[in-house]
């Protein structure tokens, strides 16, 4: 007995040595190697939870503190299911199904270790029952097994946290896509030992295809259609649940030479998401929401039912579009996201346009182009055909992207030049418009619209042309722009 | 033991009383003649379940009604009800014991638990309606007996999903079907008396695979079929339910042997 006991204690205190030295060893190992072993879920399995913490939960795009170096805790979550009506884009309505009242759901923060203790409400006024399946849970369902609760009641289920990353949770009650393209859906962050590096600023963003019985823009209450969802044809996708989820005040804010983290989620439910920032470089993605560390990226994938932790460094000021690069979804369906980055200009990184010229194919060097000084050779006369017809030209190939091929506009982003009040109320405006630019709130036929158009650069005749071209189309007031009008403004 | 006979007498007492006074006419009913029909869940041996001729209510029950019946039965108040029965949530959107606030007198009344529709229907010398008796009966249209191919019919159902507080509409605000029956689908959840015969885990997508002689509508590689996502919904809905539990949607029918 005693010989077995001191043998125990001997491998017991070799053990310890072993992982004395293990330990040891990792602090001259790069981080990388030092995360296999810690990435291990037995590992996890054993931290132990020190006392008790409520779990701080937000709504989109915003994310509870960092966890820090905290400890391992029992963490309360109590998420409330609310089924309730929302706007998808202006006018038209949709029924919502939720966790926590938003889409996404409530941003959830843990560490690696937790034991969270979780209460899901389905509140009295709900229609259905709901479920929850948290990516992050390791056990059947990913908890829906265990969460089932019928509309006035709550039901509470545990799980320990083994494994860091960012991880998508969403309904699972039959029929499931339905759920989850009504909104059912939202991410859970389980932070490493230690936490996250320090950013500056971190935002929550998450992107959803929605299914509507009327097509894109279409008024009024708008159901759920099953037979869209089911050939994967989306009316909608968009950043956090509505179209202008993420645009105009509802923007995400930095200041010049800040770092930013994004947590970003697709919900889905069948698109994957070509996760973009116009103008923007992610120094740091951590592919799949998971321990990969990719640099210097452009575009990722995230994919439906996935997410990715997204990091840089904003260097110079503007504001900066946020896109799924499968394009057409962006400025035609809506997943169209903006982060307004104010500052002074960092002429180094982006220095604006510092010059132009002509170009000659011919030879010769390039040369500047005479600047308003009225020596322009004099354009002839156009008839009124002529100026529509190469209008239109110009209309397509520099207007057309946001203003739509029939000037409708993108409902709620970009405003319409079809019968457009704001257009035919002034057309020196109109004209300054597209010599200067234009930013900030305004309103075309009642509706409010908070973004930016570049100003163009079009010579005086082209101006007069586009202009003529758009008040004389889609019920407009046919007037006739010159270029002498043009030239006035400038 | 001795009480259950006693019991059942002062429960057709309170229902004659009810009558002499004429304080609430009975739900008329209609009979339903007797068929096959294959459930979504259920009797895969043969394919099909037998459903025998019965009648079953024209409408749920109403606020009025209840009001009546908790008037003649009082331990089945808010206030009364043994904890055995009913969760605290019973009755929890009226104004009082006997008092239904603002509520439709004609709309169902809600929030009952499996105890108190059974007890209400024992009541009047009826039952409750089966699963099998309710799903049958469910799955006629104005037109037809069984329209579960039908895209309207199913669409109809799925809309009825996302639309809320339906059940603030009065009984019979929807179309009545093929057997004469108001509002199987659009205006309320019903209790049925086997409510809990067909169980699902509620992880949904686990429900499915012969060991369980179950399929789950929705995670089937051909789950095109919208017949299927409109009546799963019901199953999930009755397996996320226990007999004491209540809530706002959900009402009841009673039916009656032949």
């Amino acid at each position: 007995m005693i010989m077995n006991t001191q043998s125990q204690n001997l491998k017991g205190t070799l053990a310890a040595l072993v992982l004395v030295l293990s330990a040891l060893s990792l602090g001259s190992c790069s981080q990388k190697e030092s995360k296999n072993i810690v990435k291990n879920a037995d590992w996890a399995e054993r931290i132990v939870a020190h006392g008790e913490h409520e779990a701080e939960l937000t709504a989109p795009p915003f994310v509870p503190k960092p966890v820090g170096k905290r400890a391992a805790t029992k963490l309360n979550v109590n998420l409330e299911i609310l089924e309730q009506e929302g706007e998808m884009v202006d006018g038209v309505q949709y029924m919502y199904w939720t966790f926590g009242g938003t889409v996404p759901g409530s941003f959830i923060r843990t560490r690696v270790g937790d034991e969270v203790e979780f209460t899901l409400k389905n509140h009295p006024d709900n229609k259905l029952p709901h479920n929850i399946d948290l990516h992050a849970v390791t056990g059947p369902g990913g908890g829906a097994a265990s969460s089932l609760v019928a509309p006035g009641h709550e039901v509470t289920f545990s799980f320990k946290t083994l494994h860091p990353g960012l991880y998508v949770y969403h309904c699972a009650t039959a029929p499931v896509g339905m759920h989850i393209a009504n909104g059912m859906y939202g991410l859970i962050l389980v932070e490493p030992e230690g936490g996250l590096a320090p950013v500056d600023r971190e935002y929550y963003i998450m992107q959803g295809d929605f299914y509507t019985k009327g097509n894109y823009g279409e008024k009024g209450l708008q159901p759920f259609d099953m037979n869209k969802a089911v050939k994967e044809q989306p009316d909608y996708v968009v950043f956090n649940g509505h179209v202008n989820g993420l645009v105009n005040d509802n923007a995400i804010t930095a200041k010049v030479g800040e770092t930013i983290r994004l947590f970003v989620g697709n919900g889905g439910p069948n698109l994957v998401s070509s996760f973009h920032v116009i103008g923007e470089i992610f120094d740091r993605v951590h592919v799949e929401g998971g321990d990969l560390i990719n640099e210097n990226v452009q575009t990722t994938l995230i994919p439906a039912g996935g997410a990715a932790i997204v990091e840089f460094k904003v260097n110079t000021p503007g504001t900066f579009v946020l896109v799924d690069h499968a394009i057409f979804r962006a400025f035609n369906k809506g997943a169209l996201g903006m982060l307004k980055v104010e500052g002074d200009e960092n002429e180094k990184v982006f220095a604006g346009k510092i010059k132009e010229g002509i170009y000659l194919p011919e030879g010769g060097t390039i040369q500047t182009m005479p600047k308003e000084t009225g020596k322009k050779a004099p354009i002839e006369n156009k008839t009124l055909a002529q100026q529509i017809a190469d209008g239109k030209n110009i209309f397509t190939r520099t207007c057309f992207a946001c203003h739509q091929a029939e000037g409708q506009g993108i409902e709620g982003i970009f405003p319409p030049l079809a019968n457009s009040d704001y257009l035919n109320a002034d057309v020196s405006r109109a004209i300054k418009t597209v010599i200067n630019g234009l930013e900030g709130e305004i309103t075309v036929n009642k509706i409010k619209y908070n973004s930016i158009m570049t100003s163009q650069n079009l010579s005086d005749q082209e101006i007069a042309d586009v202009l003529t071209y758009v008040y004389n189309s889609w019920g407009n007031s046919k007037t006739v722009v010159t270029p002498q009008m043009v030239q006035k403004n400038r | 033991m001795m009480t259950h006979p006693f019991r059942l007498v002062l429960c057709l007492l309170s229902v004659l009383t009810g009558i002499l006074l004429n304080a609430q006419q009975a739900t008329p009913m209609q009979t339903i003649q007797s068929g096959t029909f294959t459930p979504l869940y259920g009797s895969t041996e043969e394919g099909y379940v037998k459903v025998a001729s019965f009648q079953l209510d024209r409408f749920a029950v109403t606020n009025a009604q209840y009001l009546d019946f908790l008037n003649q039965n009082p331990s089945y108040q808010r206030s009364q009800i043994k904890g055995l029965f009913a969760t605290k949530s019973y009755l929890s959107h009226w104004k009082g014991n006997l008092d239904y606030g603002d509520l439709h007198p004609q709309a169902p009344v809600t929030n009952i638990s499996w105890f108190a529709a059974k007890k209400y229907c024992e009541c009047q010398g009826k039952r409750l309606p089966t699963l099998d008796e309710w799903e049958y009966v469910a799955m006629a249209d104005a037109q037809q007996m069984d329209a579960r191919e039908k895209t309207a019919y199913n669409q109809y159902i799925l809309a009825w999903y996302e639309t809320p507080k339906t059940y603030l509409n009065p009984v019979g605000s929807t179309p009545k079907n093929y057997w004469g029956v108001y509002d199987m689908h659009g205006l309320i959840w019903e209790w049925v008396f086997d409510y809990n015969s067909i169980f699902l885990s509620g992880e949904s997508r686990k429900d499915k695979g012969n060991d369980e002689n179950l399929f789950c509508g929705s995670a089937s590689i051909n789950a095109s079929d919208l017949m299927d996502y409109a009546a799963f919904m019901r199953y999930g809905f009755r397996g996320s339910l226990r007999a004491n539990f209540t809530t706002k949607n959900l009402g009841f029918r009673c039916a009656k042997d032949l």
